[in-house]
């Protein structure tokens, strides 16, 4: 049953060969016998999501799910709020909030009939890494990274802990964790999918979801995205419209080769990869056309001006007063917010605060940040430009495949995916390989806005091609 | 050569939207602690600001009403400090692109007009409260007034005196409220006004200022503003210096103290909102706020100038207060006596107010029944004293019907011709002494036989058709 894709689970759920609780009750064996490995859960309720798989059950006999995914468990990244369930975002700061609502994301998985397994480990508030909790492991290398922010979304499906997941992506670490953990992703147009409910940096940040292949994380993207009254940013009119019947052609479609994003610091296999990835594409049907990306540099260093000034801002509403961790130590007001602060955040939280603190700062705020909001604009106008060239841009997701544990990020590995986060344009990363090692090499395709259908299809067609998104890492037990 | 004072205002007034500015939850003041509030409003964890329309059209409003730019694409920014009423530790504000400028209004003082520069208005969001409750032994916070939203009025550093920032916070105060945008309640917080005071020679350069809080009232603004210049300029006519600072007016003592200098202001870290999308507001919206906008208080004063033939004493009077103008127009348009209805609400009505200390604010006379009243006086139905107590009635008791208590009491005047005239004769032929007074021109005659006939019409006389069938009588 493990197996088994998540549409393919739907469909043998909506037949009767298998019952929803089978399959939560699968997965969460699964988990429990296996996770300890890779640390990718957070919290696990197995009362609780027995209990909603039976209501589900109840609801599919009775007719009144329409869903494609009814019955089929899910995992959320712990930085998305479920009502009565602890979410942490890998913090001690949160380490004992339970919130009072649902995210908008999980009102729909809900709506839809999904069975919620569990909270996923990510760096503390997608910020600093590891979390409270430890770092997540690769399921490919126990020793290695499983990316970086949502670590948890890619490791749990990619070592069978979920067959689909929902984590963020604010600079790219959805599509990096994803390419190092060999899953596929798609990390939706900005404004598909509500934000409401997800604690995270705000204008770079989109919900997506990660599946085995790209038509199962595309099916739970159609139940997550579309409009929602609370969340003003959320400027989807409707849900994003799963396509049938793709023939695997991509006739007429310009697909542009980001060049000069492959030599220098690219390594070998990757390119390797990717270039034979874009030879797949031909076949397919797509004319492929190399070009050089601009402003590469400038986006790594405006996203990580952005995303760190935000983070910080974002994170100031946790002073010790109204819920999450309250130093035991202050006796008056300034105390209780430096020790509450000092103590419940880890090391790199702080360090991003600090950060933050500076490039918003009056003194700094010209050199810095508004530098980096001109900076977004020149890398959005620019890959605009492109985009009227080219249907799709093909790069890497990442220069490397997984890094060691512990081994310092650098801004350069979000150098092919963050242009999409400043432009909010759609991108999917999907396995196209392995490496020394046997580790998954990932591939980006990234559209206009709004054209996340049509990446879906360009991808599907490089899946109904290629097996390295069939192939699972050994899980050692 | 002399000192001259320059002051610039920053008026806050809270907006009398029903919801708060980006969250669904009601406003309601007085509200038992915590009961207005939602997971957005109090700062939990992912919940988002959503922008609440009608504070967009409030704010279009008081910029179109103050001749300003509306700022077709303005956006939000964040302002970051730590209070425990602030629940994100920051306030959702506008200081890049706020959504008025360059503006301006013009105050009369002393018979001259003088145009007052708006420099901006922006939008943004109120904080908390905190209680300090001795029962628990400490602080707690009601975040019923967080997300309640304000307007931030910026004046230029136009007024050179206590009586014209007065002048211009009263007219702007009479602004806000025909606009129906805010209650203006300075007494109770939902218009507050820092005062930015400085001095300098004539001709000079600005000086360094200080910035007033804590007014709560007109009295202490002008009080404030006294203070303060005849502060600056005494430090430096002693050869001192001045540090430009916040300093808290304190109105019992009479004077300002010291809050924080500008090199101890805090870093507040503006941004642009990443949470909310900028405000792009269309031509058709715009056109829609523009063409629906409330007649204001100087356009009411002129029409009732031109089309009623008011007075402008009686006029102005008249358009003192929203709910008076309100009544005026009712009555007048219920009864089509505009004049009438002028004079009862410049004269009785306001009387009235006076004698029971009634604030315009609370101002409820049913205009109906007043209509029917003054129906019935400029039709000569009833006379004017009638009509008067038949006003106060009313204005003290709503439940009483004018019509029933003028039939009850017998108070209709007797206006046939007939019923008059036969008076008219029979006191003639009583008096044949006063008519021959008369006849030979003297003039007091005239008033005793009026008085005659209306003595025997029992005080349902008429004065006017009195007056008109006895001169015709005598004059036969």
């Amino acid at each position: 049953m493990l197996e088994i894709g998540a549409q393919q689970l739907a469909l043998e759920i909506e037949a009767g060969r298998i019952s929803v609780v089978e399959a939560t009750n699968a997965y969460l064996d699964h988990i429990e016998k296996n996770d300890r490995h890779y640390n990718t859960f957070l919290a696990l309720d197995r009362e609780r999501a027995l209990k909603r798989a039976s209501e589900v059950q109840e609801q599919i006999k009775a007719g009144v799910l329409a869903s494609p995914l009814a019955g089929v468990p899910t995992a959320l990244m712990d930085n998305i709020s479920t009502k009565g369930m602890a979410t942490t975002c890998a913090s001690k700061m949160l380490g004992n909030y339970e919130p009072a609502f649902n995210a908008s994301v999980v009102d729909k998985l809900e709506e839809a009939g999904m069975v919620i397994l569990g909270k996923l480990n990510m760096d503390e508030f997608g910020v600093g890494s590891p979390g409270a909790f430890g770092p997540v492991r690769n399921p490919w290398d126990t020793s290695r990274s499983a990316g970086s922010g949502s670590t948890g979304a890619a490791a749990a499906v990619a070592f069978g802990g979920s067959p689909l997941s929902v984590g963020t992506d604010t600079t790219g670490s959805l599509r990096q964790s994803s390419a190092y953990c060999g899953v596929s992703c798609i990390k939706p147009t900005y404004g598909l999918v509500s934000r409401y409910g997800i604690v995270a940096s705000a204008s770079l940040d989109q919900a997506g979801a990660v599946g085995r292949s790209i038509l199962d994380a595309s099916c739970l993207l159609s139940i997550i995205s579309g409009p929602d009254q609370k969340d003003g940013t959320c400027v989807a009119s409707e849900p994003l419209e799963l396509a049938q019947n793709f023939d695997g052609r991509l006739d007429g479609l310009v697909i542009g080769l980001a060049t000069n994003c492959l030599p220098g610091k690219v390594s070998a296999e990757v390119k390797a990869a990717v270039l034979e990835a874009a030879k797949q594409l031909e076949e397919a049907g797509a004319v492929v056309e190399p070009f050089e990306m601009p402003y590469t540099d400038l986006a790594a260093a405006a996203g990580y001006v952005i995303s760190a000034a935000e983070a910080g801002s974002g994170l100031s509403k946790y002073d010790g007063l109204k819920y999450g961790f309250r130093s035991k130590t202050a006796t008056n007001l300034d105390e209780l917010y430096r020790e509450s602060r000092s103590e419940g955040f880890g090391y790199e939280v702080k360090e991003s605060i600090i950060l933050s603190t500076l490039l918003l700062s009056s003194e700094y705020y010209d050199r810095y940040f508004a530098k980096a909001l001109q900076a977004r604009t020149l890398v959005k106008d620019a890959v605009d430009n492109l985009l009227a060239r080219f249907d799709i841009i093909l790069s890497p997701v990442a220069n490397t495949t997984a890094t060691h544990l512990g081994e310092t990020r650098t801004i350069e590995a979000d150098a092919f995916t963050v242009a999409a986060n400043l432009a909010g344009l759609p991108a999917v990363s999907l396995p196209c390989g392995f490496g020394e090692g046997n580790l998954p090499i990932g591939l980006q395709l990234m559209a206009k806005p709004f054209a996340d259908q049509l990446i879906i299809k360009a991808a599907n067609a490089y899946q109904m091609r290629t097996s390295y998104h069939t192939q699972r890492p050994e899980v050692s037990s | 050569m002399g000192w001259e004072t320059v002051i610039g205002l920053e008026v806050h007034t809270e907006l009398s939207t029903n919801t708060k500015i980006f969250c669904g939850c009601e406003i309601s003041f007085g509200a038992p602690p915590n009961t207005c509030v939602c997971p957005s409003c109090t700062g939990m964890p992912g919940a988002l600001p959503k922008l609440n329309k009608m504070v967009v059209e409030y704010a279009m409003r008081v910029g179109l009403a103050l001749n300003c730019t509306i700022e077709r694409n303005n956006r939000f920014d964040r302002k970051s400090y730590f209070y425990p009423d602030l629940p994100n530790a920051y306030q959702i504000t506008q200081l890049y692109a706020p959504i008025c400028t360059n503006g301006h209004l013009d105050i009369e003082v002393g018979g001259t007009t003088k145009r007052i520069g708006i420099r901006q208005i922006h939008m943004e969001e109120d904080a908390g409260k905190l209680v300090h409750d001795s029962s628990v032994g400490g602080t707690l916070v009601d975040y019923n007034r967080c997300g309640v939203p304000l307007l931030e009025i910026v004046t230029n550093p136009d007024f050179s005196n206590a009586s014209e920032a007065v002048a211009f916070l009263e007219k702007l105060r009479e602004i806000l409220l025909f606009l129906e945008v805010s209650d203006c309640r300075m007494e109770q917080g939902s218009m507050r006004a820092d005062v930015n005071v400085s001095v300098r020679k004539e001709g000079e350069p600005l000086g360094v200022r200080a910035e007033m809080k804590n007014l709560n009232s007109f009295k202490a603004i002008t009080r404030a503003i006294e203070y303060e210049s005849a502060r600056h300029i005494q430090v430096l006519e002693n050869g001192g210096a001045l540090v430009q600072e916040t300093r808290r007016w304190d109105d019992d003592k009479g004077a300002s103290f010291s809050m924080r200098s500008k090199e101890n202001a805090q870093d507040y870290r503006y941004f642009p909102d990443p949470d909310l999308l900028p405000v792009n507001i269309s031509e058709e919206w715009l056109e829609s706020v523009r063409s629906s906008l409330p007649e204001l208080a100087s356009h009411k004063r002129e029409r009732y100038i031109e089309t009623f033939g008011l007075s402008e004493y009686e006029s102005s009077i008249l358009t003192s207060h929203r709910n008076i103008a309100a009544l005026f127009e009712a009555i007048a348009s219920n009864s089509s006596q505009p004049v009438e209805s002028a004079h009862l609400v410049s004269g009785e009505i306001m009387r009235l107010m006076n004698n029971t200390a009634t604030p315009p604010d609370d101002l409820a006379v049913d205009a109906e029944k007043m209509s029917t009243l003054v129906g019935l006086v400029a039709n000569g139905r009833i006379n004017r004293k009638t009509f008067k107590d038949a006003i106060e009635l009313v204005f003290t008791d709503d439940s009483i019907d004018p019509e029933k208590y003028i039939e009850d009491n017998k108070l209709l005047m007797d206006s046939s011709d007939d019923a008059v005239n036969t008076i008219v004769d029979a006191v003639l032929s009583e008096n044949p002494d006063a008519v021959k007074d008369y006849n030979d021109g003297k003039s007091k005659a005239f008033g005793f036989l009026m008085g005659q006939v209306m003595r025997q019409l029992a005080g349902k006389g008429n004065p006017d058709l009195v007056r008109k069938a006895l001169t015709n009588a005598l004059d036969s």
